[in-house]
């Protein structure tokens, strides 16, 4: 190993446990994340195999995807959703796995609490049922998605087996303007690589303006990840990453500490290390963008216009009119000409405490428009208590925003939060599918703060120019 | 885990680019905590008008395809979400394979534990099948993992590549569980070295 490697390359090798010839290499997977919708099948498998949980330790479960975000002592009504969470308490009990159940204190979902309380750290391999695991990569982990069956391996081994995926840099060089996110600077770069643009890739995010990123934008960044088909994004650990950490629940103490950032210390990229593809972005070209269609890599500034498609291939071009059917948009419409008729923000992209501050920043003193109804979710019950605390919920319940109960909730519409047909939506979640919030309903992604400022003036409108009170 | 070695069905093309796994099997059908009875459900938003009735316009529901076992579609299949559902529901619907141009990472790592196979040809060899399939009536090819070969006995023949310890895995039905626990000995040894961490053993 004397070679020069990068982040991702040091990660893997630390976690190998055996390179079987002619066989996927076999890694440790140091923290399982379980949430109720893809593990039921899984734990179903370990009974009729009569395996255990190797590592009930290392599993952590909570409650997101399919829980109502209305006051908690309501009950659910979806018959079947309540079921499915009635099998992940059973499942927990009886395989003796961790459970932040619906009413603890520390329920949200599953990329936002790791993060929070410490369980997400430096250098591990972090697996969960959900794509947007790569969420935890900020810390300079390598956390990715896995399917069901990988979640049956992964409880019945505490390992995977998997070939070694390819590394992808992404250097963004210059800082980002005000007004313009994290968010944006996913968007922009699925925009400019496409939808597949990392398929096959880990990414890592270099640059300045990523080092001047706070924890929770550079999981917002990584989050986006899989929208550009990566198999994980990271960020090395620096000195933001160990002030984040320190001190949270499951975070290490004493000792402990001394020895972990010593560690971490050395997982940066060795400045000979190679990356299998480079790609530069330039922050101070990027602006708050909005997407049109129906991927997250149609994008358009917010001060620009629905795109022509005549002179895109033709695959792309066949795709592109299909969103635009989709979406009811026509090219060359203004983006800030484009009404809204509901507002989401929440999700594992945008629901954290610095998202809700941004967004009340904006919505404070403004009343949302009429025509609107706009929702706003925590990413969990620590979030939601923090922003109490500050009293973010005033403000947005005083602008006209609701104020609900954390969850997954309108990002894909596993509960009772969705569009309804033609309902044209602001959302600060990840995906822009067909159907995602609901059947026929119209998703256009942006940040908190573009949200906030849609909801208030009834279309999409340029944050770099709101009057804030 | 149901092997695939070689299989000669009717192809059904879906002519589309990014088909992601909401399309393939919208959310609200993820709350089955069965592996079964996805197939009902496949493309349901794209398959069945607003009241549920068949969409006519929709490739599945044209009789020329009634049965087919082989789906081909764009580039970047499967994209988005990591639900498995979406393979389960290809599988349960009697589709034995995909051929796109490419596919995205998870869903190609789930449909190898599930006997599904993602069959990667070149856009030209994707366009080429699109075209046929939608030509000749009953167009039938087939896809031969042993040989990794696609041919129609018409003139159509393309080769793919695959991993050989998928492939492995693949022509035998092999359950890679089983395959992981026979390397239980390094597993113990590594958390030898690597003990769960204080703060996670607390209750």
């Amino acid at each position: 190993m004397g070679t020069a490697r990068t982040l991702f390359e040091k990660i893997w090798d630390a976690h190998l446990v055996a390179t079987p010839a002619g066989r996927s290499p076999i890694f440790y997977v140091d923290l399982h994340l379980v949430h109720e919708v893809t593990s039921p099948q899984a734990f179903d498998g370990l009974r009729a195999a009569g395996r255990k949980v190797r590592q009930p330790a290392r599993t952590v479960a909570t409650v997101d995807h399919n829980v109502p975000t209305e006051p908690r002592g309501t009950p659910i009504t979806d018959l079947i959703a309540a079921r499915q969470i009635a099998a992940l308490q059973a499942n927990c009990k009886e395989f003796g796995v961790r459970l932040f159940d619906m009413d603890a204190p520390e329920q949200g979902i599953v990329h936002v609490i790791g993060p929070e309380l410490g369980l997400t750290q430096p250098g591990m391999t972090i697996v969960c049922g959900d794509s947007h695991t790569s969420t935890h990569g900020a810390f300079g982990a390598l956390a990715f998605g896995i399917g069901t069956s990988e979640v049956e391996h992964v409880l019945a081994t505490q390992c995977l087996a998997q070939q070694k995926p390819k590394t992808m840099q992404i250097d963004i060089r210059g800082q980002l303007a005000e007004g313009v996110t994290a968010k944006d600077l996913a968007l922009g770069i699925i925009g400019h690589i496409g939808t597949d643009g990392a398929t096959g890739h880990v990414i890592e995010y270099a640059g300045p303006a990523v080092r001047a990123l706070s924890m929770e934008s550079r999981m917002t960044l990584c989050n986006m990840s899989i929208e550009a088909g990566a198999r994980a994004g990271m960020v090395a650990p620096d000195e933001t990453t160990l002030a984040y950490v320190k001190g949270r629940r499951f975070a290490p103490i004493g000792s402990d500490w001394e020895k972990s950032v010593e560690r971490w210390h050395s997982l940066p990229t060795d400045p000979a290390a190679t990356f299998d593809k480079v790609v530069q972005i330039d922050a101070a070209q990027l602006c708050p963008f909005v997407t049109w269609g129906t991927n997250p890599g149609m994008v358009a500034p917010v001060t620009g216009r629905v795109p022509e498609v005549r002179g895109l291939k033709e695959n792309d071009r066949r795709a592109a009119e299909l969103a635009l059917q989709y979406m009811a948009l026509e090219p060359g419409r203004r983006i800030e000409d484009i009404k809204i008729d509901r507002v989401f923000i929440g999700s594992c992209t945008n629901s954290r405490i610095e998202d809700l501050r941004a967004a009340a920043r904006v919505a404070k003193g403004h009343r949302v428009s009429s025509k609107v109804r706009a929702m706003v979710v925590p990413g969990s019950q620590t979030v939601k208590r923090a922003a109490e605390q500050e009293g973010l919920d005033r403000i947005f319940l005083d602008a006209g925003f609701e104020w609900r109960e954390p969850g997954c909730s309108m990002c894909l519409g596993m509960n009772p939060d969705i569009l309804q047909p033609g309902e044209r939506c602001a959302s600060t979640s990840n995906r822009n599918f067909e159907g995602r919030q609901g059947r026929g309903g119209r998703t256009h992604l942006v940040s908190p703060m573009m949200a906030a400022a849609a909801a208030i003036a009834g279309h999409f409108t340029d944050i770099r120019n709101w009057k804030f009170q | 885990m149901k092997a695939f070695t070689v299989h000669r069905g009717r192809v059904a093309p879906l002519d589309r680019v990014n088909v992601d796994t909401d399309q393939i099997i919208p959310k609200q059908f993820l709350k089955r905590i069965e592996k079964t009875g996805f197939g009902k459900f496949l493309f349901y938003d794209w398959r069945f008008v607003g009241d549920g009735q068949p969409n006519p316009d929709f490739v599945l529901n044209d009789p020329r395809y009634e049965g087919a076992t082989i789906l081909v579609a764009g580039k970047n299949f499967g994209c988005g979400s990591s639900r498995e559902h979406a393979v389960w529901a290809l599988g349960d619907y009697g589709f034995r394979a995909v051929i796109s141009s490419s596919f995205a990472d998870i869903f190609a790592n789930n449909s190898t534990k599930n006997g599904f196979l993602t069959v990667h040809l070149t856009e030209e060899e994707v366009a080429e099948l699109l075209r046929r399939a939608q030509d000749v009536d009953n167009y039938q090819i087939t896809v031969d993992l042993e040989k990794c070969q696609v041919h129609d006995g018409q003139g159509f023949s393309a080769t793919f590549s695959v991993n050989d310890f998928v492939r492995h895995c693949l022509l035998n039905g092999l359950d890679d569980i089983g395959l992981t626990l026979q390397h239980e000995e390094a597993v113990a040894a590594y958390e030898a070295h690597h003990p769960v961490p204080a703060a996670l053993q607390s209750k």
